[in-house]
């Protein structure tokens, strides 16, 4: 990795905290635990390196583990948490709505 | 960093970022969520289609496995139990990119100083948020005890513990290769880490600490980023990051406390004795029928749930009181306390589940300065988010915290099985005020004869 890349990852980490820092803080306290589980799920994105990795483990029994783990348990992460937020958030509905459906 | 690639990376940032925007009401948050997902199978399909991978079989039973746990946890979960589903997801994810770190490091031992150095921070924070996350799951669910273990010398072993990653990260970045057994150790002291920083903290404190991990979590994956040189996933990993990092600071406000308090201290270890001297005022109890009277007459109704509520499984019998009000003409809303559940806005999911519009969801904040206004306040199974002596009292060991201004309605009326203590171990002052009725018993069979008297009628 060359210094040119290392200073623009880390200009874009500071730029994506400040967004985050914005973004959340905008978020009502009321669904306070959908963005808990919500933001879970998107941490799974660590998923890509685990695609990579599971992908690229070639006859290394090691690489192979930690590969595999690491697809199997973002995913869980990734499906489970937008799966759960999905269902929270579906119940949250105005009067009108309640109404409309019963 | 191959260019097309990483076009589409910034889509899906960018849907990422959508997503958390829209969460801003309940009205968008689901399609938010949904943009988000979109999101994130658009990440997954362009990672493995647009490179050149050897073999997908291991990824498929990964993806697999996955899919299906994932799926029948999210199903199956209780929502009083979402505390530990997500602790248990945090420390997965910070297991996951500890993981990938570790395999870039197994595939090119012969890393560059910088790189070596984000390997070794993906692992640090990863291993201390999936060990600590195990704890904290551990503490919500009631397999460990939720109180603080505390045992002599404990700082020193933490500070111990730190200092030595820091010395073996160091020599691990200066020569990755050389140092394969300094990163094996570094695995084991970061897992033993985690469980060092959480064993201390009470279960009553766990709200702050799946905050916390929430955190660590993303900023987990985003040292991955740096490893693998992905954006997507550091801009990804911040905002998750920043995330935790707000809900832990307004969770520590809402309790009044300092997050070193809560992390250090140990509070709730000592038996709380709770006996704040003889109680000699006497509060005024009241039946059903007398209740049912003053909520009959009310024009403006507010709630305030505490967990209590949800122990004794009263939300659904809370909606329908609160239904039978509106339908007699009284404007219902419910009040509710940063910490009235076990996580950040976990009262509003219960409520939510148990059918409660969500416009009548109300934030502390916006309830206090409309309490004067309000003829009777029910206060059910919620006791130190509505003791005054928060506002007053200067030696109390709640004063400055926050609270639901109860008292300041024309007349409360408090359901709850005595005049007990709450988890400041602290008489409530409220329940001896002018205006304050006790009706006592449990919360669900009061909310019951409430709801029987109302029928009748």
């Amino acid at each position: 990795m060359s210094a040119e890349i290392a200073v623009l990852l880390t200009f874009i980490f500071m730029l994506a905290v400040v967004a985050g820092f914005e973004l959340i803080s905008k978020v009502p306290s009321t669904l306070h635990t959908p963005l808990m589980s919500g933001s879970n799920a998107i941490s799974g994105i660590t998923i890509v390196g685990a695609l990579l990795a599971a992908g690229s483990a070639g006859d290394d029994t090691l690489a192979i583990v930690l590969g595999t783990a690491a697809v199997t348990l973002a995913t869980i992460n990734v499906v489970g948490g937008y799966l759960v937020t999905d269902r929270m958030l579906e119940m949250f509905r105005k009067k009108k709505e309640r109404e409309e459906d019963s | 960093m191959s260019g097309p690639l990483q076009f589409v990376y910034i889509l899906c940032a960018f849907l990422f970022i959508l997503g958390l925007k829209l969460l801003s009401s309940p009205a968008t948050a689901r399609r938010g969520n949904q943009l988000s997902s979109l999101g994130m199978l658009l990440a997954v399909v362009v990672t493995l289609a647009g490179n050149e991978l050897l073999s997908f079989q291991w990824i498929a039973v990964g993806v697999v496995a996955g899919a299906l746990i994932g799926a029948l946890a999210a199903r199956l979960v209780a929502m009083t139990s979402m505390p530990e589903l997500v602790a248990l997801f945090n420390g997965f994810g910070g297991l996951a990119s500890l993981l990938v770190a570790w395999f870039e490091y197994r595939s090119d031992p012969d890393l560059i100083t910088f790189t070596a150095a984000t390997v070794f921070i993906s692992v640090l924070i990863g291993g201390v948020t999936f060990t600590g996350s195990l704890v904290a799951w551990g503490k919500l669910s009631e397999r460990l005890s939720g109180r603080p273990l505390l045992f002599p010398g404990q700082h020193l072993v933490n500070i111990l513990a730190v200092v030595a990653l820091l010395a073996g990260g160091v020599m691990f970045s200066m020569a990755p290769a050389a140092n394969e057994p300094i990163f094996h150790a570094i695995l084991c002291v970061t897992a033993l880490l985690g469980i060092l920083l959480v064993i201390p903290i009470g279960g009553a404190d766990m709200p702050v600490v799946i905050s916390l991990l929430n955190s660590y979590s993303g900023l987990a994956a985003c040292a991955t980023g740096f490893v693998i040189q992905n954006t997507v996933l550091i801009v990804t990993g911040s905002l998750v990051g920043a995330s935790g990092i707000i809900l832990t600071r307004i969770m520590c406000k809402a309790m009044n406390r300092s997050l070193a308090n809560v992390l250090f201290s140990g509070f709730g270890s000592a038996a709380s004795g709770g006996t704040s001297g003889t109680e000699t005022r006497e509060a005024k109890s009241v039946t059903a029928g007398d209740a049912y009277v003053m909520l009959e007459a009310a024009r403006s109704v507010v709630f305030v749930p505490g967990y209590g509520l949800a122990v004794a499984q009263a939300q659904h019998a809370a909606r329908e009181l609160g239904d039978l009000l509106e339908a007699n003409g009284a404007e219902v809303r419910y009040g509710i306390h940063p910490v009235a559940g076990r996580m950040p806005g976990h009262m509003n999911v219960l409520l939510a589940e148990a059918n409660v519009p969500y416009d009548q969801l109300t934030e502390m904040d916006a309830i206090n300065p409309t309490m004067d206004t309000v003829d009777v306040c029910v206060v059910i199974g919620a006791n130190d988010v509505v003791n005054p002596a928060a506002l007053s009292e200067e030696s109390s060991p709640i004063y400055g915290m926050p609270i639901i201004e109860a008292h300041r309605a024309r007349t409360v009326i408090i359901m709850k099985r005595s005049l007990g203590v709450g988890f400041a171990g602290i008489g409530n002052d409220l329940f001896y005020k002018d205006n304050s009725r006790m009706l006592f018993g449990d919360a669900k069979a009061s909310l019951q004869a409430l709801i029987a008297e109302f029928k009748e009628a």
